[in-house]
């Protein structure tokens, strides 16, 4: 008797998580602008997306590739990438053919440079009408034929008011000795770089080598007051309060907000970084029509404001920001107002010599 | 020497195989990148570069140093107490010592931020009592008790293995021929023992001294130890492998150059092969 009982009590718990995966999605109803046919029912499509970068069904909200999959009949073929440069070499590689990709600006100014892209009919396009005006025609794509912009960010600085007041709206907190050991900073070269040559006011893609040297000295000075270089471990280092400064992008602070309500956010005087990561389609693209389709249904105003909460950053779709049910509708960190906006910067794709420069002061910083 | 016969031959192949693959031609390959720039031809600069990580190499040596000290007062005394327990203690404390040792290091590093964090479980306990927090983690301090911590086991292996194979008749002997305690330990026990203790110093100051992780997670990523330069410049990508590769030659050298000096305090052919 009590063998059965231990057997169906596992059965369930190993059972348990999954139904909970596989049963559990139901279906939105969709109100679409666009026309949506199943003419390529039973084709494929191949999306190489960031993680974490598309409404996935978790906090009720939609499944985008399923809601996609159940409308088109196309199947979605979903991989994720990490940074740039790993999508990047995939792409280069040619192993796998790609219909979507989503990289930031200064990759797609390479990608268009090498001619990894296929144009992109913004004709064809029915919802290309709601992108925010001041989100096309971006510097790496400027006759807007490459790229659909889809997501927004800006570095900013996140703080915990309960052990910092007055705190002074500059980059120069990550050297203040107020803070010692309390401020943190990006773990890689590029972001790190930025906050002190925002500090100097340099440009952030300078070929002159000696802005980098001093941006590097001005580093090495950092480093005595920092408690430590990171990326993704800043949620939980804000979060518990083991840190009480650190730059990081404004989406991700309104993530950690969520958690810990004493944290608040601040665009730095001198200017920021800000990121535009758009949706292309690689020349190696098999299924040219049905990814148009995609960017399409990705531009929907349903679909986007399930993405835009999802992610947490800013939506270039105007649909979204003017929607007053979304949950971050009139959010200033997000959108802030034009005159609280903070002048910004783009990365562009800088040149083999300069990005060899800068990682070896990186690295001299580092050792230092 | 006895010849070997076909069969243990036979049976060693495999291994023989194995390291062949995944260590010989493995090593070939770094001695390769090492002695080459990125067009393949031969260069010493990747050699000479290392003055630029005397830090490193010097923090890491200093580090690792402290860290088989530590493990070695500590392991030493605790080997030494397990051989005069019961058998069924002796292999249930056995069992506690390798405990950690199931479960991935880098779980186990991670789990000494918790404790030693600013807001982690010590400084909360001090401030609950009303007393100042400390700064515990991003010190040397926090690295060498990572280490300490995740290697001990290595060191209290060895020895209480040398130790429980001590004859006892030859401690009574040392008793009847009038040795109190002490002298028995300094001149019976650590005498037998050393062939562990020296086993055990090298199965700790070698990762010791060539770990990563520990000092980014507990030291605040800001002092790059040696092994932390090298995973540094493989991630940074192709155009840093032969830097890597020689820093990762040298590193190996030095450790060679330690072991043999250590060796040279035992006598190789009662111990066996040193590790």
């Amino acid at each position: 008797m009590k063998k059965l009982l231990v057997l169906v009590l596992s059965i369930i718990i190993l059972t348990m998580p999954l139904s909970g995966c596989e049963g559990g999605y139901e279906y939105f109803e969709l109100e679409l602008l666009g026309e949506y046919t199943k003419e390529l029912a039973g084709t494929q499509l191949n999306v190489y997306n960031w993680g974490e970068y598309i409404s996935d069904g978790n906090y009720d909200l939609m499944n985008v590739n399923k809601e996609f999959e159940k409308l088109t009949g196309i199947k979605v073929n979903y991989t994720t990438f990490e940074s740039n440069e790993t999508m990047y070499s995939q792409l280069k590689s040619g192993g796998v053919s790609y219909d979507i990709v989503i990289p930031s600006d200064y990759m797609i100014e390479r990608l268009i440079k090498e001619k990894m892209l296929k144009k992109i009919d913004t004709g064809a396009l029915s919802n290309y009408k709601l992108i925010d005006d001041s989100y096309k025609g971006l510097y790496f794509d400027k006759t807007e034929e490459y790229s659909v912009p889809f997501n927004v960010g800006m570095v900013g600085i996140i703080y915990n008011t309960k052990h910092i007041k007055d705190i002074e709206h500059s980059w120069n907190v990550l050297w203040d000795s107020k803070y010692k050991n309390m401020s943190l900073n990006f773990n890689n070269p590029r972001d790190a770089f930025m906050t002190a040559q925002m500090l100097l006011g340099q440009d952030l893609n300078s070929t002159n080598k000696s802005d980098w040297d001093k941006a590097a000295k001005l580093l090495k000075k950092q480093k005595a007051n920092l408690q430590s270089y990171v990326m993704d471990e800043v949620y939980g280092k804000m979060e518990t309060g083991e840190a009480s400064v650190a730059p990081y992008y404004a989406g991700d602070f309104l993530t950690m907000y969520e958690t810990n309500e004493d944290l608040a956010f601040f665009y730095p005087e001198e200017g920021t970084n800000i990121f535009v990561d758009s949706i292309c389609i690689p020349d190696s693209s098999q299924n040219y029509e049905a990814a148009l389709i995609y960017i399409n249904f990705l531009l929907e105003p349903q679909v986007a404001l399930h993405n835009a909460e999802y992610i947490g950053y800013a939506s270039p779709n105007t649909a979204v920001i003017n929607n007053e049910e979304y949950y971050y509708y009139g959010n200033e960190i997000l959108y802030p107002k034009q005159e609280d906006m903070p002048t910004v910067q783009y990365y562009h794709d800088i040149d083999e010599e300069i990005r060899k420069y800068y990682e070896e002061l990186w690295l001299d910083i580092k050792l230092y | 020497m006895k010849r070997k016969s076909f069969g243990s031959r036979l049976v060693a192949s495999p291994y023989i195989v194995w390291a062949a693959i995944f260590i010989i031609v493995p090593l070939l390959i770094m001695v390769y990148f090492a002695f080459t720039d990125q067009s393949g031809s031969f260069t010493l600069a990747n050699i000479s570069m290392i003055g630029k990580y005397k830090k490193a190499f010097g923090l890491s040596i200093l580090y690792a140093a402290c860290a088989t000290v530590i493990t070695l007062l500590l392991a030493y005394p605790m080997a030494y107490c397990m051989t005069k327990m019961k058998i069924s203690s002796q292999r249930m404390i056995l069992v506690i010592v390798m405990l950690p040792m199931w479960m991935n290091f880098l779980i186990r590093t991670y789990s000494w931020i918790t404790i030693l964090a600013n807001t982690g479980l010590i400084n909360t306990f001090l401030q609950k009592i009303g007393l100042n927090p400390v700064q515990l983690i991003n010190t040397p301090g926090a690295v060498i008790l990572g280490m300490v911590y995740d290697f001990i086991p290595y060191m209290i292996l060895p020895i209480y293995t040398v130790m429980s194979k001590i004859d006892n008749s030859l401690l009574e002997a040392a008793s009847d021929l009038g040795s109190n305690s002490f002298s028995k330990l300094r001149r019976v026990i650590l005498p037998l023992s050393l062939p562990g203790v020296i086993s055990g110093i090298t199965m700790v100051f070698v990762p010791s001294v060539s770990t990563f992780y520990i000092s980014q997670k507990l030291g605040g990523n800001k002092t790059l130890l040696i092994g932390d330069a090298i995973e540094f410049l493989f991630n940074h990508g192709p155009d840093y492998y032969n830097v890597a590769s020689a820093l990762s030659l040298v590193l190996m050298a030095m450790i060679l150059i330690c072991m043999a000096i250590m060796n040279r305090f035992t006598d190789s052919d009662e111990g066996g092969v040193i590790i």
